[in-house]
């Protein structure tokens, strides 16, 4: 292994201050990852197969451990990794014993940061660097047109590499040369990482700039027929440019498919993550996104029912209703996961009676269509200068929330019952216990108000989000916890730490019990309300997590991140089952529809994309936002889906449509890619405009009217 | 592309803080001698660290759901990357930074005081802000987006442009044109028209002219309000024409109903509806969403009618038709200034049509009248042009009505309103353009029979210019073309035979006036006050803010607000034609001087210096007020310019 042999050698005419300073550059991160990894592992994370990569940055992570005596973590995570005990004693000896003379022997053997920098430690000319690019390009640009398009893909991330082994290897000013005669003929949406990498000159700065170590540990993933392919490898080996073909072979992944090579538009429409396209392998796994079956719940047909429907003068129409509804709730849907997966919460009976509420709501529902349009009702908050950054209504749409920027959480009533809190513990020992209205009886009248502010956090407030059962408020904030809130004493009962970062989105799971939390430290967390530590943490984000969201049959969390990636993780083992790739800025909002299969993202690009999550392909593109989507949602059918933005407007579109349209045939291709039709115009069935509120959060009530919030920006 | 691409790389790689900033940086923290190489080194450190806070900063506001990039997403940023945050007090806005130069050096800094924690304890605290709420309106219903004061104007002003301008844009296939978009979200129009449009046909879109229930209800109430016979009425439905959002799709029928109105109600000569209607096309002038410009073929010729038509009102020589034209022809200025552009030349056309009718001799001196009026309002540039070189002719003219043998009354009276219409525009533009010592016989030889009346209106112009130019602080005074108002008493509109008063302007009763304040009118005899009320066009709000000219001693506006009262005078308002050629506010402002007349309103000129501010409730006014119109030179020369 030539490369790892220079790495050594390049380490060693370091002077040892390069060791610290790397490990403090690492600092955050391994240590946000670092309470997690134990606990994670401990369930049931994969031990089966580490790979030599995997063993050396284990060994890193417990060189860390150690450095910083956490003796009990190193014990625990070598035993969970089966490594033998002395896999790092000796050198952590020598290291500890020899002082600065042995600093050299750690770095020697700590393969972090150091040597994920040190890898651009091969040294070509740096004169002929700008020779060997345009080479290329010239190259690419004669090619048949077929292979062009996909061959360009290739630019980006030499650009890249290249760019960045001039940095790292102090060849300023060529860098810059390079940089200016090459940039801008990068694809558009790399704008913004361009702009990181031009502020970067020198070598100093690539120690702990996250972007670059992105770059570094995570192969660009590009996915290429193999046609183009053998064209490249041949114009490469016949010219010698081995500086090219080194950095092919080390930085970047190349997913060759058998076909016909994709189209500019094809390439486009996937490209625009940080680390390149996702790899096929990596949405092969089996995702089960069918529903979990209702548990079966007798409806009470009795006389007010009747009553009810009788009133409305058709109550026959009512029987067959039910009998259909329950006999599909009886099949059990074959893409489902089994109902003891994962443990879901029993069902109590006020659970039960919110269940009745809600299939007497759903038999009211409205059927939408691009003919039936939903009313929109539309939540302006007034006077919140202070800003509103979140908002979260009840599936039942009797209470909204806010999280704000000056750290406080606000609750409304949105019904004429108002909020109340508990009587105190001693006002609670007279009321009688075996009464029938109990659950009347202990709330407090004189608290009655129709909102109430909850205090804790010390940041602003990002993510917001109810319970099913609204007894408990989530909130997340930039001071890196999440909190747990009662609606019934309207006090904080668990503050949630581990983020240690701003915590950017947090979510219930459709069953109550678990939430989701994901933040600036690349990780979501999987949470249980009555654990203090995360039952699971997803990790492989390269950058911030924007947005969580759980699949409704509460098996999968998919995350959205400013990597323009999302990622679906299975709850049950904890791996990364999907990516997707295709937005070209940070995702702010994603939506699952309700029948399980599909997902719905929305990122600061203004696209909404379609993604079918059994196929792991993307569905369709709707364009037309402006400006940052920061909410979608689907109708309770599936068969709208309402995108709320900063540009102040609530689309609608016709999802149904976007669905049948396309050629199922596609699906079955090999090459994991189909056909999109540009037709986001037709699918648009409608834009409402505000006066000047962002639309920050939609919801559809169970009779599928649209509810929209935001805070009216004068 | 290129050109993109080197913008792109001149964004990317040009941006270092300068050396010179490290040094005073550094001097300011007590490092006096910085090497050069150090400060290169450091501010090439230093903006990529800047860089770095700067895109976190931006996470921060992406995620605060917010376009503004604040202060405190700096410090959360600052936060991440374990750096203690700025602690103090910050500002909201922006932060003013001050520059200096000297010793060749430039330097931008913040100016921090020092805060005395005794000051700030013991100011008084600012009000509270109010809290934050929520309320729930209708954005869509049905798939319709309501026409209600919380949604945005159905369409704004550039759709409507667009809409109009260009009807035939290319339609891509599969691709909807934008505005069947925006049509689809109202409602408006069918989808199926979508199959169609496919191909690269040119199509224009179809629109469809239906009016919703409600609308249609609308504009029958608001037509019908408007041309009837109750003033509060009409005042509120002229309101609603004139700031109501949603009348776009109602604009065709509106600008149907006042061009067909005028032809009309001019064969029928009812004075009485003409200025109704005239009032509506100043409302919906007046509405800042309405793009109008589609309807000025129905409009300008409605307009012009009612400024030259030969007769206006069954009886000409009792009627006050003069006041209709003289609205008319500010209308049509109003308009030039508003709509004239190179392609459509309203302006010129309308000066050509103008100049033309009033050079033919046998045009009628009511004909004559509204043509000198359309020209005056244009402004001083073409009473000097077209209106001070004929000034001679007109005058023998006029001459020759006057002092010749009377062939008829009406004539005699055209003659007269012609004559002081002339004084009126013509005496300012003069006092520009002619240097002090006036001499009457020099006026005689130069404008004939009119000039010795000129002479003394100059005169009287300049005498009056250079008052207020000792008395007031004219910079803070603004002049505006005036947005003149006005309404007929209710008699007219019957056409009966009953006694007619010649015609009473009034004000809305929206707008708020002022009056004498409450002691005044018990004083023996009390001086007659001036007022000069400023109100922006929509002012609708029931207290507003006045800004109050006194022209005796104090040298600023006095601001008060107009609380209610009622008063026994009877003042007179006058409408200020304003000279102001640099309109630059979008909303200008309206101004009416009141003038309040006790017993005798012939002292109103020597009496006029003393000022005082008072207010009345303006359903007061209704009754009582009389506008003063330029008719008696003596009032004409009270205008402030």
């Amino acid at each position: 292994d030539t490369s790892l042999a220079k790495q050594k050698t390049d380490i060693k005419t370091e002077p040892s201050t390069d060791g610290f300073g790397n490990n403090n550059a690492n600092d955050g991160r391994v240590l946000s990852a670092s309470p997690g990894s134990g606990s994670s592992t401990g369930s049931n994370k994969q031990t089966a197969a580490v790979t030599p990569e995997d063993q050396q940055t284990l060994l890193a992570v417990l060189q860390f451990l150690k450095k910083n005596k956490l003796i009990e973590s190193v014990e625990i995570l070598r035993r969970e990794a089966g490594l033998p005990e002395n896999s790092l004693d000796p050198k952590a000896t020598e290291s500890a014993g020899a002082g600065s003379g042995g600093a050299a022997a750690v770095a020697e053997d700590q393969p972090d940061v150091r040597v994920v920098l040190s890898a651009y430690s091969q040294q070509g000319d740096p004169t002929l660097y700008e020779v060997y690019y345009s080479d290329l390009k010239k190259f690419i640009e004669t090619v048949l047109d077929c292979h062009r398009a996909e061959l360009s893909q290739v630019f980006y991330p030499l650009f890249v590499h290249m760019y960045l082994e001039l940095v790292y290897n102090n060849h300023e000013s060529e860098a810059k040369a390079f940089f200016e005669k090459f940039s801008g003929d990068q694809e558009c949406y790399y704008e913004e990482d361009l702009r990181v990498l031009s502020g970067l000159t020198k070598k100093e700065h690539m120690r702990g700039n996250e972007t670059l170590l992105d770059f570094r540990t995570s192969k660009f993933v590009l996915r290429i027929s193999r046609d183009s392919y053998q064209l490249l490898k041949r114009h490469l080996q016949e010219r010698q440019n081995n500086q090219i073909w080194n950095i092919i072979q080390e930085h970047l992944y190349i997913d060759i498919f058998d076909g016909m090579p994709r189209s500019k538009s094809q390439i486009d429409a996937m490209s625009g993550s940080l680390a390149g396209e996702a790899k096929r392998e990596a949405n092969k796994t089996k995702v089960y996104y069918g529903l979990l079956k209702e548990p079966e719940i007798e409806l009470p047909l009795d006389d007010e029912d009747e009553e009810a429907e009788n009133e409305e003068g058709k109550p026959k129409k009512k029987k067959p209703k039910k009998d259909s509804m329950g006999s599909k709730s009886k099949k059990q849907d074959p893409n489902a996961p089994s109902q003891n997966r994962i443990p879901l919460p029993e069902l109590k009976d006020s659970d039960k009676l919110d269940k009745i509420m809600y299939m007497k709501e759903a038999t009211k529902r409205i059927r939408l269509g691009s003919d039936n349009l939903p009313s929109v009702c539309f939540y302006t908050f007034l006077n919140a200068y202070q800003g509103l950054t979140a908002v979260d209504f009840t599936d039942d749409s009797s209470l909204i929330a806010g999280g704000f920027a000056d750290s406080t959480v606000r609750v409304w009533s949105v019904t004429p019952k108002k909020l109340r809190k508990v009587k105190s513990a001693a006002d609670l020992n007279l009321i009688d216990k075996e009464s029938d209205d109990v659950l009347e009886r202990i709330m407090d009248e004189k608290t009655a108000s129709e909102s109430k502010i909850m205090y804790g956090h010390s940041g602003p407030v990002y993510g917001i989000s109810f319970s099913p059962d609204r007894n408990y408020l989530l909130s997340s904030s930039e001071d890196g916890t999440v909190r747990l809130w009662s609606l019934l004493t309207f006090t904080c009962l668990v503050a949630y730490k581990g983020h240690n970062y701003p915590v950017w989105d947090t979510q219930f799971s459709p069953y109550g019990y678990y939430f989701v939390s994901g933040g600036h430290d690349r990780v979501a967390r999987l949470w249980a309300t009555d654990h203090y530590q995360p039952l699971r943490i997803f990790s492989g984000h390269l950058a911030d997590i924007t947005c969580t969201r759980f699949h409704p049959n509460s098996n999968y969390v998919a995350t959205g991140s400013s990597d323009r990636t999302i990622r679906v993780w299975d709850v049950l083992s904890g791996n990364c089952v999907r990516i997707f790739t295709g937005h070209k800025g940070p995702i702010h909002s994603l939506a699952f529809s309700p029948n399980g299969k599909f997902l719905a993202s929305g990122a600061t690009d203004g696209r909404v994309l379609l993604w079918d999550i059994g196929h792991g392909l993307m569905m369709g593109e709707l364009k037309g936002h402006t400006d940052t989507i920061y909410s979608l949602r689907f109708s309770r059918d599936g068969e709208i889906l309402a995108s709320g933005s900063m540009d102040n407007t609530v689309r609608l579109w016709d999802v149904m449509k976007a669905f049948d349209d396309l050629e199922t045939d596609d699906f079955t291709a090999a090459t994991g890619h189909i056909h999109l039709q540009d037709n986001s115009q037709e699918l648009l069935l409608g834009t409402y405009t505000t006066k000047s509120t962002p639309v920050i959060h939609l919801h559809f009530t169970r009779r599928n009217l649209l509810l929209a919030a935001g805070a009216f920006n004068p | 592309m290129s050109a993109m691409a080197e913008e792109r790389r001149q964004k990317h790689c040009s941006v270092v803080l300068p050396t010179e900033s490290m040094k005073a940086m550094a001097e300011s923290v007590g490092v006096g001698q910085l090497q050069e190489d150090s400060c290169v080194a450091l501010s090439e450190e230093v903006s990529y660290r800047i860089k770095e806070i700067a895109q976190d900063a931006l996470k921060f506001m992406h995620h605060g759901k917010r376009r503004k990039l604040t202060t405190s997403d700096i410090d959360n940023a600052l936060k991440l990357k374990n750096v203690e945050p700025l602690y103090g007090f910050q500002s909201q806005e922006f932060i003013p930074f001050r520059f200096a130069s000297g010793g060749g050096r430039e330097l931008h800094f913040y100016e921090e005081k020092e805060v005395d924690l005794s000051d700030i304890i013991n100011t008084p605290l600012p009000r509270v802000p109010l809290d934050v709420s929520l309320k729930a309106h209708w954005l869509s219903i049905e798939g319709m987006q309501p026409a209600i004061p919380e949604n945005p104007p159905p369409a704004t002003k550039e759709q409507q442009k667009v809409e109009s301008t260009e009807p035939l844009k290319v339609v891509k296939p599969g691709q909807e044109e934008e505005g069947t978009i925006q049509g689809k979200g109202q409602g408006t129009t069918t989808p199926d028209g979508k199959g169609k449009e496919k191909g690269l046909i040119r199509l224009k879109p179809r629109s469809t002219h239906e009016l919703s229930v409600e609308q249609q209800l609308y504009y029958k109430e608001i037509t019908e309000a408007c041309v009837g016979s109750c003033e509060a009425k009409r005042a509120e439905a002229l309101q609603s024409i004139a700031t109501d959002p949603g009348l776009y799709q109602m604009l065709p029928r509106f600008s149907t109903f006042i061009s067909e109105g005028v032809r009309v109600n001019v064969v029928q000569n009812n004075l009485a509806l003409l200025i109704y209607l005239m009032r509506m096309v100043k409302a919906l002038m007046d509405n800042p969403t309405l793009y109008l410009e589609k309807y000025l073929h129905e409009l300008i010729p409605a307009v012009v009618t009612c400024i030259v038509s030969k007769q206006l009102c069954l009886r000409p020589d009792v009627d006050n038709h003069w006041a209709l034209r003289d609205f008319a022809a500010r209308l049509m200025a109003q308009s030039c200034k508003t709509f004239s552009t190179t392609t459509n030349n309203i302006q010129s056309r309308i000066t050509k049509t103008f100049t033309k009718s009033w050079l033919d001799d046998k045009t009628q001196w009511t004909t004559r009248y509204g043509c000198i009026a359309g020209l005056a309002e244009l402004g001083p540039d073409v009473i000097k042009t077209l209106i001070i070189p004929r000034l001679a002719i007109e005058g023998a003219r006029i001459k020759a009505v006057m002092e010749g043998p009377v062939i008829s009354n009406i004539d005699k009276i055209g003659a007269e309103h012609v004559q002081s219409l002339l004084l009126k525009h013509c005496a300012s533009v003069i006092a520009k353009l002619r240097s002090p010592p006036d001499n009457v016989e020099q006026y005689r030889t130069e404008y004939g029979y009119l000039g010795p009346m000129l002479c003394s209106h100059v005169m009287k112009a300049r005498t009056q210019a250079a008052l207020q130019a000792q008395q007031v602080n004219r910079t803070t005074l603004t002049i505006t073309q005036p947005r003149p108002t006005l309404s007929v008493s209710q008699s007219g509109l019957s056409g009966s035979s009953g006694p007619r008063t010649p015609s009473i302007i009034k004000v809305p009763s929206s707008l708020t006036l002022m009056s004498p304040r409450p002691g005044t009118p018990s004083q023996p005899s009390p001086p007659a006050t001036k007022y000069i009320v400023m109100a922006t066009s929509a002012g609708a709000a029931s207290t507003q803010q006045v800004i109050t000219l006194s022209s005796s001693q104090s040298a600023s506006p006095v601001t008060s607000t107009v609380p209610s009262a009622t008063s026994t005078l009877q003042p007179l308002v006058k409408l200020e034609p304003g000279s102001g050629p640099g309109l630059t506010a979008s909303r200008p402002l309206q101004k009416y001087i009141v003038v309040s007349l006790p017993s005798s309103a012939s002292s109103s000129l020597e009496t006029k210096s003393s000022v005082l501010p008072t207010s009345i409730s303006s359903s007061s006014l209704d009754g009582g007020m009389k506008l003063e119109r330029s008719e008696s030179p003596g009032a004409s020369t009270q205008s402030p310019h």
